[in-house]
């Protein structure tokens, strides 16, 4: 795709916030991003999702200006932003390790945004801490402004960062795994909360994550990238239900990956056929199997399987079943009046069949 | 980790095993942690410290300002109204004032290019900014002289357009500048490799240019260890005997500063004007500390931020 100025996207101005167009990104010879296209919609909450290394973070840096693309271009509301210094984009930028000025307190922090504009942009010292205040508000730090960094929690941290990108005023609100430092418990609010506040303050958020609950729970459309190229763009649901390509479907959800061979339309794992599937499929191809897409079945119409243990997960039981030796075991997840116990022969049926080619 | 753990774990259990610890007579001994030296090594240990301390740094300091005053304040005061003693202190301060800035300058500028950029050659810069600890201050005079001397590199060139280095203020200040480069330098990279960039990226994404984000952003986050870096430089600058004393020429009253002045004064068997001159020098060196341990002390808070978190 060649690359067009701005005008021809004034038909998408008012809804598409952030556009990137074939963007390619080299660090010395290593490609870290190959022909990613993506668009945000105004108010839009889109996570990029990934594994290490594939590139969600550089995309975002290059959205937010801190990177250089070696080819492409970048839109935000229909401009082209490829060039535009980072200072000028009117960017929000959360940063994986908060990147608190730690010199500064909470409240000059916060305000740092607006004490560095020029002075005929500058709003009055009254009107810099009555903004100050209200973000305070808004993040529930109130009466947190004399602290230093230093002397917060990390959940506390976080939320100053966020108070800090929020307070120019930005187009865009971009998080570098924004909950990657906290723990469990910190997070799981944190993620509600900061759900709770997209809703009520409307910013175009694009937030990278490597944690796929997060993304499913927080995001309405999850961007799923691997080596540099983004696999799939959809809702939670739509890469939950019908991942795109092999690599999703073993990245999201518990997947196992079964190796299996494809003839004449018939499905064969090891010595078994799988009697009520068929694929347009041929040759080796993949199958990727989660807990959910196995029941229990009669003897005539399922697959035999050897039960290899019975473990509690959360508020299911699941069997690890092996279908033949040599193959990974798979999982099940148990209905609440069936028990069965390790070596016992238990036959399942596939309620879908995620195949891909190998 | 675990070793530990074990040690103490045994230690616990029996006093009078392997660990070291005596057991009195059959009595039981209480468990002391592991960590803890037994009170003889301790005393030794304390004892060694102390004793060479005094024996190599308090004695040698307190016969400097001994001897200064052995014959009295008047005889001292008298020291510092010789015309050469003064001017070799003008000098010292003034290649001190041109030595110290310059080498602020270029410290910050070599810890910013090699804590915050990645660069082809940045080992070997890292590398060649040890290099005046390392070299002989000798060897570091005598490369201004091969450069910049009648016979050197550049001779002829000053030569015909009447520019002096070597033997004058220009040489002294070079190789001033050149002894004391590391001291910011040293002070501030790993401060500055430790706190990586994103407080930086953090200040542009805000609206704040390069030199603004430079202002407020980087430079509080390494002030004090800059501050340091200064007093360490400065105390070296005015102290720096080898390489000056190459360039130098020791020319009473034009190219002699204090250290060199010292050597002169004591060679003349003038004991108590070069105990005197020495005595500022050693004065300087207790100032210096002084200021350092006030800024630990009194700003240690805003110390502990730049470093922790």
């Amino acid at each position: 795709m060649t690359p067009s100025p701005g005008p021809v996207y004034t038909d998408h101005v008012d809804t598409v916030a952030i556009r990137a167009e074939g963007l390619e990104k080299r660090f010395g010879g290593t490609p870290a991003l190959t022909g990613v296209d993506l668009a945000v919609e105004a108010g839009e909450l889109v996570a990029l999702l990934g594994p290490s290394g594939s590139g969600k973070t550089t995309l975002l840096r290059i959205v937010a200006g801190l990177e250089r693309p070696t080819a492409g271009h970048v839109y935000f509301g229909g401009e082209d932003a490829t060039f535009v210094p980072v200072q000028a984009r009117r960017v929000g930028f959360v940063f994986q390790s908060y990147a608190l000025f730690r010199h500064l307190d909470v409240g000059e922090n916060v305000a740092y945004g607006l004490r560095v504009r020029p002075r005929h942009l500058r709003p009055s010292r009254a009107d810099i801490r009555r903004r100050v205040s209200d973000l305070l508000d808004l993040v529930q730090l109130s009466g947190l402004d004399r602290r230093f960094p230093s002397q917060l929690s990390g959940g506390q941290r976080q939320r100053v960062a966020l108070a800090r990108a929020l307070a120019v005023d930005p187009k865009v609100l971009l998080l570098d795994e924004p909950f990657g430092a906290l723990d469990a418990k910190v997070r799981r609010d944190l993620r509600r909360w900061l759900r709770d506040l997209h809703d009520r303050t409307g910013h175009t958020t694009l937030f990278v994550t490597h944690d796929q609950d997060e993304a499913l729970e927080l995001s309405d459309r999850v961007a799923i990238l691997n080596q540099g190229r983004i696999e799939q763009i959809g809702t939670p649901d739509e890469v939950y239900d019908r991942p795109a390509s092999g690599f999703v479907a073993g990245f999201i959800g518990e997947a196992v990956r079964l190796p299996v061979d494809v003839a004449d339309g018939i499905v064969t794992i090891g010595p078994h056929t799988l009697r009520n599937h068929t694929s347009s499929l041929s040759g080796p191809a993949a199958l990727y199997v989660r807990p959910r897409d196995l029941v229990p079945a009669d003897p005539h119409g399922g697959v035999p399987t050897r039960v290899a243990g019975v473990r509690r997960a959360g508020p299911a039981r699941r069997a690890e079943l092996l279908l033949a030796d040599g193959l990974p075991t798979i999982e099940i997840e148990l209905p609440a009046d069936l028990t069965v116990a390790r070596g016992e022969i238990l036959h399942v049926q596939f309620r879908t069949l995620r195949l891909f080619p190998a | 980790m675990s070793d530990r753990a074990t040690t103490e774990h045994a230690v616990l259990k029996s006093t009078d095993d392997a660990s070291g610890v005596p057991s009195h007579g059959g009595r039981p001994v209480w468990p002391r942690p592991t960590i803890d030296e037994a009170p003889l090594t301790k005393a030794i240990l304390v004892v060694l410290a102390v004793g060479f301390l005094a024996l190599f740094i308090v004695l040698p300091l307190i016969a400097v300002f001994a001897e200064a005053f052995r014959r009295g304040l008047d005889h001292y005061l008298e020291s510092f109204a010789d015309p050469d003693t003064q001017a070799a202190i003008r000098l010292t301060l003034m290649v001190a004032a041109i030595a110290v800035p310059l080498n602020l300058v270029f410290g910050i500028c070599a810890a910013w290019a090699i804590a915050k950029f990645d660069f082809h050659g940045k080992s070997l810069l890292i590398t060649l900014i040890d290099l005046p600890f390392s070299v002989s201050p000798v060897v570091s005079g005598l490369v201004f002289v091969l450069l910049f001397g009648a016979q050197g590199l550049f001779g002829k060139w000053l030569a015909a357009h009447d520019l002096q280095i070597v033997f004058a203020v220009p040489g002294i200040v070079l190789a001033t500048v050149f002894v004391t480069f590391p001291f910011v330098a040293r002070e501030l990279i790993p401060l500055m490799q430790e706190q990586g960039t994103s407080e930086e990226e953090a200040a542009l994404t805000l609206g704040a240019s390069g030199l603004r984000t430079f202002l407020t952003v980087t430079l509080p986050n390494v002030k004090w260890a800059l501050l340091y870096g200064v007093l360490l430089c400065n105390a070296r600058a005015m102290g720096e005997f080898g390489a000056v004393s190459v360039v130098s020429g020791h020319v009473r009253g034009l190219t002699n500063t204090m250290p060199l002045h010292v050597e002169i004064l004591y060679n003349e068997y003038n004991f108590v004007a070069a105990f005197a001159v020495a005595s500022i020098l050693a004065g300087l060196a207790l100032l210096t500390l002084m200021a350092k341990s006030v800024l630990e002390w009194r700003y240690g808070d805003a110390l502990a931020r730049t470093r922790l978190y």
